[in-house]
């Protein structure tokens, strides 16, 4: 019997991973984070979402405990998040969550605690390659694939680890759910990012933690063509909202100069890129160079590159990817590493 | 073998307070608020309950105001004195939030403490100096978190020496197990207690006025407990309030003596067993027996608790918040502990029911755990 650790989110997918861990015949433990003190989408502290985490274990039998990782959370997560915008950059709050507090923290946690693996219900799954080495592919559920996310993880953490939703369509997760008579079976997927609530939004909550500087955009010859409120909040590739006058083709954002103010924009030619340099480059297992599929943020489509020496060369010229994205590399549907765009 | 190390936060019912409470639950319906002979009956509980909580207090039967427990006995200290007066009230910053978040809301005043967590008297005598539109001042009598206790009289003296008109409120929740409330509270205007902190069930409590102490109502409605607290009275809670609060004022000596003992006993014992662990108060400070506060040097207290409860062991660290975690103590803050050291200690406390058994298997198993913890840390 394995002793495992299920962090349970208060949604379906770690409800069901949990449930499918007592179905396995493991010694199972809920675990809730709470991570975030500030408004949420559900209720200060995500008390409910707490309490859904918390009714779904009683009805399996299972203990249920809540940890406060809050301070981690404030200082790996929402800190650096601010920070990034306030430095132009496009951050993905999720993947640093994971890398600084599912996959450490709790990882630690929990191994400390004398349990040998942490179950998640994140929809990707673990592949074991032919020299014993681990994995991370994407899920069954291409549509839902949270592979993505997961690029971090080293080969300790993903033997550590286990992804039973992974190998079941969201629909069979949610069939699943009701059948168990779970009260989250029809709960919605969260979206966007958990510290900011949809009514206030990404503006309002960076409103309150750095100064917006209202910016110019200009397009490639440097005439002005609009203006927008906060510079910190413009991403690469938006097209939205930067109050352009006239103009026959759609204008795109393609790149931002915080010290100056300064949006760029230009046609989609002009946002198309042959190289996107990285950095912090983690590999699952070893480094490799040649051709990869690299997907350059969550739901993105994956495109053939070349890497080599923290550069990347696009087969097709790509869309010019923000700086502070992930990449991540793929070889067929497994990841083998991934990095941050420069 | 459970070993229930939380006493600070819940006790269980007393047996002899269950056998008390059963007929009431079970087989009188009478409000007591009614006139025929069954409603009668219950009134006659309620007033047998008021007797014991007044004797237990040193106050007038009439003047105990049931309440459904120590946060509502707070909120109406300060909301009825303010309502009734007008004016800022005045709270330490270990107080309970049952008292913090109605002072701070109403725009008052939190008054810092000293390094043990008990009010600074010249911090005090400054801030009534400062501020001339002080109408009630609350201080607590022990502190849940640390068990600390506050000299009541002597901090009542001060206020009534500079401003005498200046109501004084004291939380007692967590002194009624351990002090000789009557005694410790004659200065006080308002007492709060909370039967479920000394053997009662939870749901009942009480505020308690000196005579001649007048409050507006928080609750309205049908003018129950002489229009100080409406609604329709929990018979059988208030009536194992009033059990345990009998139980209490004969009991309290002996059961002083015993836990005094056996929380010496422990603190002790883990202190001697486990390197870097300290008294969070020193030794000396004046403190209720039944709290044993302790910090274990580069230990995270949540792992600890964990490990602990699945060996049996039920204690706490600060408090919870509502989603079940716990959260940073602002008792620890305010005694300027940092935030390290706070996030290693622990609230093991003993109760009427804890037992030299149960202490002797705590003082063997907490050390595991700790060595578990910083075992994995290398």
């Amino acid at each position: 019997m394995t002793r495992v650790m299920v962090a349970m989110s208060g949604g379906v997918d770690s409800s069901v991973a949990a449930a499918l861990s007592c179905e396995n015949g493991d010694e199972v433990v809920g675990v809730t984070l709470k991570l975030w003190g500030g408004d949420s989408d559900s209720g200060c502290c995500s008390v409910s979402d707490v309490d859904d985490a918390r009714r779904v274990a009683d009805s399996l039998g299972i203990e249920h405990h809540v940890f406060n990782l809050g301070d981690d959370f404030d200082e790996h997560v929402v800190a650096p998040y601010v920070e990034a915008h306030s430095l132009g950059l496009t951050p993905n709050p999720c993947i640093e969550c994971n890398r600084h507090i599912k996959f450490d923290r709790l990882m630690n946690r929990a191994k400390s605690l004398g349990f040998e693996k942490i179950v998640t219900g994140h929809h990707a799954r673990i592949v074991k390659q032919k020299d014993d080495t681990f994995r991370i592919a994407r899920a069954v559920d291409e549509a839902k694939d949270q592979s993505y996310v997961l690029y971090m993880l080293n080969q300790s953490q993903i033997s550590s680890l286990h992804l039973p939703v992974g190998e079941m369509t969201k629909d069979q997760v949610r069939e699943k759910a009701d059948s168990l008579g779970f009260r989250v079976a029809t709960k919605p997927d969260s979206q966007d990012v958990c510290f900011i609530t949809r009514e206030k939004g990404r503006a309002d909550f960076l409103g309150q933690r750095i100064p917006l500087t209202p910016g110019r955009v200009v397009d490639e010859s440097g005439s002005e063509v609009g203006r927008v409120e906060a510079i910190e909040l413009v991403t690469v590739g938006q097209r939205r909202g930067m109050l352009l006058a006239g103009g026959k083709e759609p204008r795109y954002a393609n790149n931002i100069d915080i010290e100056s103010a300064t949006v760029t924009v230009g046609t989609p030619d002009q946002l198309l890129v042959e190289q996107t340099e990285f950095r912090n480059t983690l590999w699952a297992a070893n480094e490799i160079n040649g051709e990869f599929l690299v997907q350059t943020s969550a739901h993105g489509k994956p495109k053939l590159a070349n890497i080599e020496d923290n550069v990347l060369t696009w087969n097709e010229a790509h869309s010019i990817v923000a700086s502070g994205q992930s990449l991540v590399f793929y070889e067929d549907n497994q990841v083998v590493g991934g990095a941050i765009a420069v | 073998m459970d070993i229930y190390l939380d006493h600070a936060a819940s006790t269980p019912v007393r047996e002899e307070v269950v056998q008390e409470m059963m007929p009431w639950l079970s087989m009188h319906p009478g409000n007591p608020s009614g006139s025929h002979r069954l409603a009668r009956e219950a009134r006659r509980a309620i007033d047998d309950a008021r007797d014991h909580v007044a004797s237990l207090v040193g106050a007038e039967p009439g003047n105990v105001i049931f309440t459904s427990g120590g946060t509502e006995s707070d909120n109406l200290a300060i909301d009825g004195i303010l309502g009734l007066k007008g004016g800022k009230a005045l709270c330490s910053a270990t107080e309970h939030p049952a008292v913090l978040e109605p002072v701070r809301e109403s725009g008052g005043i939190v008054a810092p403490t000293d390094k043990t967590g008990r009010v600074d008297l010249e911090s005090l005598s400054n801030l009534l100096d400062s501020f001339a539109d002080i109408s009630l001042i609350s201080v607590m009598m022990a502190n849940n978190e640390t068990g600390v206790i506050n000299n009541i009289n002597t901090i009542a003296d001060l206020i009534s020496e500079k401003a005498p008109e200046i109501m004084i409120h004291t939380d007692a929740v967590q002194a009624t197990s351990w002090l000789d409330i009557a005694e410790s509270s004659k200065k006080a205007h308002l007492i709060s207690l909370t039967g479920h902190k000394f053997g009662g069930p939870k749901g009942a409590g009480a505020l308690v006025l000196r005579e001649g102490v007048k409050l507006s109502p928080v609750i309205r409605g049908g003018g129950q407990e002489r229009e100080r607290r409406s609604g329709t009275q929990n018979v059988p809670a208030i009536v194992g309030l009033g059990e345990a609060a009998r139980l209490m004022q004969i009991e309290r000596p002996k059961i002083n003596e015993r836990v005094t003992e056996l929380r010496d006993k422990l603190e002790n014992g883990l202190i001697d067993k486990i390197a870097g662990t300290s008294r969070t108060l020193p030794k000396e400070t004046p403190r209720t027996p039944g709290i044993a506060h302790l910090c274990f040097e580069n230990i995270e207290n949540e792992a600890l608790l964990f490990l602990l409860e699945n060996q049996g062991i039920y204690a706490s660290a600060a408090s919870s918040c509502a989603s079940g975690a716990q959260e940073a103590s602002h008792v620890l803050q305010a005694m300027g502990v940092d935030l390290k050291t706070a996030g290693g200690s622990i609230r093991f406390s003993l109760g009427q029911a804890t037992t030299d058994e149960e202490i002797e298997h705590a003082v063997t198993v907490v050390p595991d755990a700790v060595d578990q913890l910083r075992e994995f840390q290398k």
